[in-house]
């Protein structure tokens, strides 16, 4: 372990790799900051221009990208009670009323040195989860890795869809539809191209991803009449105060981030869980843990409130990345960005990862650490004037998101027909984002959805046609219990819902 | 007659399930491998049928969550306008070249937005692009073709 580290210490530490954390988290912090822009978004505009660098120095710069958008939420959620993405829905329950009291340049303090804690410290349990998960991963097999591909849908339908599980699961299928465009990766049989010769090699990732999110997006914006940088028009640079936190916030801060710190990672390993629920957790637990003096404080303005979904959220998002480091397999929408980043880069990630490219690896983890510091020391002073840069207007900003979309695309295929391609796919989404279909599962399903059929055929060409390699296995049958439970979960709950109703 | 179109959104789903599932039976495969356990229409025939059942589900379930859109506040014109002005791009892009049509793309959908500031347009339109254009072309090295400036003499 300690040469690993030392391995990702000397790859991290180029002058090229932490001048691309810190462009990431510069740049993942102004997005995140805007309400309805989130990660994945960031993440996405940035994949055509990772592809100039090799994979590590790619996977660093996404990586700031990502905990730069999840603290760049948590300001806005503070500063204007506009939480930029959901996992930043619970600090603003305690940040904005701080902030309402005049102490909006300590919650700013508060928030970051909870997310600084709750990243190192859930970056440390990975350094330690990891390898060893990586070891156990080694005896998966294919039906194993079915049922976890099984799993991870499932999972994030259930938690993605506020509710709306039948709509998620529809996505996960559409998904999985528009990732079997193309040739067949055995046979090189063509299918779904209908005689198209632009769809022969399928349907790009980054498009995928760019029309979903990011064009959507811009489109929902301007068709719901949005203007996500109205609210930081109101930000005043004079009204923060001070940022300095006393003994007694930090005594308290002390008991609050260790074990929002334990939840927040718990949860983000899971898959499909993520940034949200750890922070709501969090935020419930913590309200349960304090005495009643302090659970007065609770949505007032409470440090233990504040600190406890801060730590939780950032801890997640390591959390995130256990399962796509280690077993191939994304527990959240971004982290299968990242990894549909990864295979553009050639790279398969797994449990043989850690070995075949240990400097990806080992960086990706050590970027943490360092995204981390350099959020706090770069970010925290600058918050205001970065609050200030997001009154860029609407106007601006929607053209610009498109421009980055479509040249994304255009440099990577110099073909106008993925152009035409992504407008198709963003209109759709657009529309079906108003009637709330979500479009996380969407994306991880397309991602999953080679490794998927490569792991159902690798599995019934070996029972010889038999579905019994679903109940082998004890692993297997396990997984797929687990899926099982989640689904007859959500349909009792649908139907509980449907009854009282 | 009020219309869920979170129903109608699934029976369009239904029905694309269906087409895809047909289009699935249709797919070519080797003699040798017709009748072998797995092959390349094996998934796209498990997706058709995933497909009808949960868009069959959503249709014959109760929505208790039934999301209602207030289609008279939400901006069609604008974003319509948008859409034609992104489909026109990728008409003109590879014929007239990265930096014209990118610039012009930029231009026309702020001001179809609504923007007047005639300086902050251009300046966010033809010397961003250019700056934009040789962060791609002259330093990550992405070759971009570009006919209109190549007739002028600019790109070699």
């Amino acid at each position: 372990m300690i040469e690993g580290i030392l391995i990702g210490l000397t790859t991290a530490l180029t002058l090229q790799n932490i001048l691309m954390v810190m462009l990431g988290c510069f740049f993942g912090t102004i997005i995140g900051m805007l309400p309805g822009l989130g990660p994945m978004t960031a993440i996405a505009l940035m994949i055509p221009i990772t592809y100039g660098f090799d994979p590590a120095t790619g996977l660093i710069l996404m990586a700031g990208v990502y905990y730069g958008a999840v603290f760049g939420g948590s300001t806005s959620s503070i500063l204007l009670n506009a939480p930029g993405v959901p996992g930043t829905v619970a600090t603003s329950f305690d940040g904005y009323p701080m902030a309402q009291q005049g102490k909006a340049g300590k919650a700013l303090a508060i928030a970051a040195w909870s997310s600084f804690a709750g990243g190192t410290l859930s970056a440390i349990y990975l350094l330690f989860m990891a390898p060893s998960l990586s070891k156990v991963s080694l005896s998966f097999r294919s039906p194993d890795y079915f049922a976890l591909m099984i799993l991870g849908l499932t999972a994030i339908a259930a938690f993605s869809s506020k509710g709306q599980f039948l709509k998620a699961m529809m996505m996960v299928v559409l998904g999985l539809m528009l990732a079997s465009v193309g040739q067949d990766s055995l046979s090189d049989i063509t299918r779904f191209t209908f005689n198209n010769m632009n769809l022969t090699d399928g349907i790009s990732f980054v498009l995928v991803v760019m029309a979903t999110f990011a064009m959507s997006e811009a489109l929902t914006i301007i068709l719901k009449r949005n203007d996500p940088t109205s609210a930081a028009k109101q930000v005043s640079l004079t009204e923060l105060g001070s940022i300095k936190i006393n003994k007694e916030e930090r005594t308290k801060m002390y008991k609050t981030i260790p074990r929002s710190s334990v939840i927040g990672f718990l949860i983000g390993v899971l898959p499909g869980a993520g940034a949200t629920i750890a922070s709501f957790l969090a935020y419930g637990m913590e309200r349960n843990i304090v005495n009643d003096e302090e659970k007065e404080k609770f949505g007032k303005g409470s440090v233990n409130g504040l600190s406890a979904p801060e730590t939780a959220n950032n801890a997640a998002c390591s959390g995130s990345f256990v399962p796509m480091l280690t077993l191939g397999i994304p527990g959240s929408g971004t982290t299968a960005v990242m990894l549909g980043a990864l295979l553009g880069f050639g790279v398969q990630p797994g449990p043989r990862l850690y070995m075949t490219n240990p400097e990806i690896f080992w960086s990706i983890i050590m970027s943490m650490y360092i995204g981390m510091v350099i959020l706090l020391i770069l970010n925290l002073p600058l918050i205001p004037y970065i609050a200030r840069i997001l009154a860029v207007p609407k106007n601006y900003l929607i053209p610009l998101i498109l421009f980055f979309s479509i040249t994304g695309i255009y440099v990577m295929s110099f073909n106008n027909f993925d152009i035409y391609l992504m407008i198709g796919i963003a209109v759709v989404a657009t529309f079906l984002r108003l009637y709330d279909f979500p479009m996380p599962p969407l994306i991880l399903a397309f991602v999953l959805g080679g490794l998927m059929e490569e792991n159902l055929r690798r599995s019934l060409l070996l029972s010889n046609g038999s579905w019994e390699f679903l109940w082998d296995r004890a692993l297997t049958a396990c997984i797929l219990l687990t899926t099982i439970l989640i689904v007859i979960w959500h349909v009792y709950k649908t139907m509980f819902k449907n009854t009282k109703t | 007659m009020n219309i869920n179109t979170t129903k109608v959104i699934s029976l369009l789903f239904f029905i694309f399930s269906a087409f895809y599932l047909h289009t699935a039976y249709q797919i070519q495969v080797f003699s040798f491998d017709e009748n072998a356990p797995f092959n390349a229409r094996t998934f796209p025939i498990y997706l058709g049928y995933a497909g009808l059942f949960f868009s069959g589900l959503k249709l014959i379930l109760p929505d208790p969550n039934t999301i209602k859109v207030q289609h008279k506040t939400l901006e069609y014109k604008k974003t319509a306008i948008l859409i034609v002005i992104a489909i026109i791009y990728g008409a003109t892009i590879l014929k007239v070249g990265y930096f014209l049509t990118t610039s012009i793309f930029l231009f026309s959908s702020f001001y179809f937005l609504g923007e007047r500031r005639w300086v902050l347009m251009f300046l966010l339109s033809f010397p961003f692009v250019a700056a934009f254009m040789y962060l791609l072309h002259g330093v990550l090295d992405i070759y971009l073709r570009d006919p209109f400036l190549q007739s002028i003499g600019v790109m070699g």
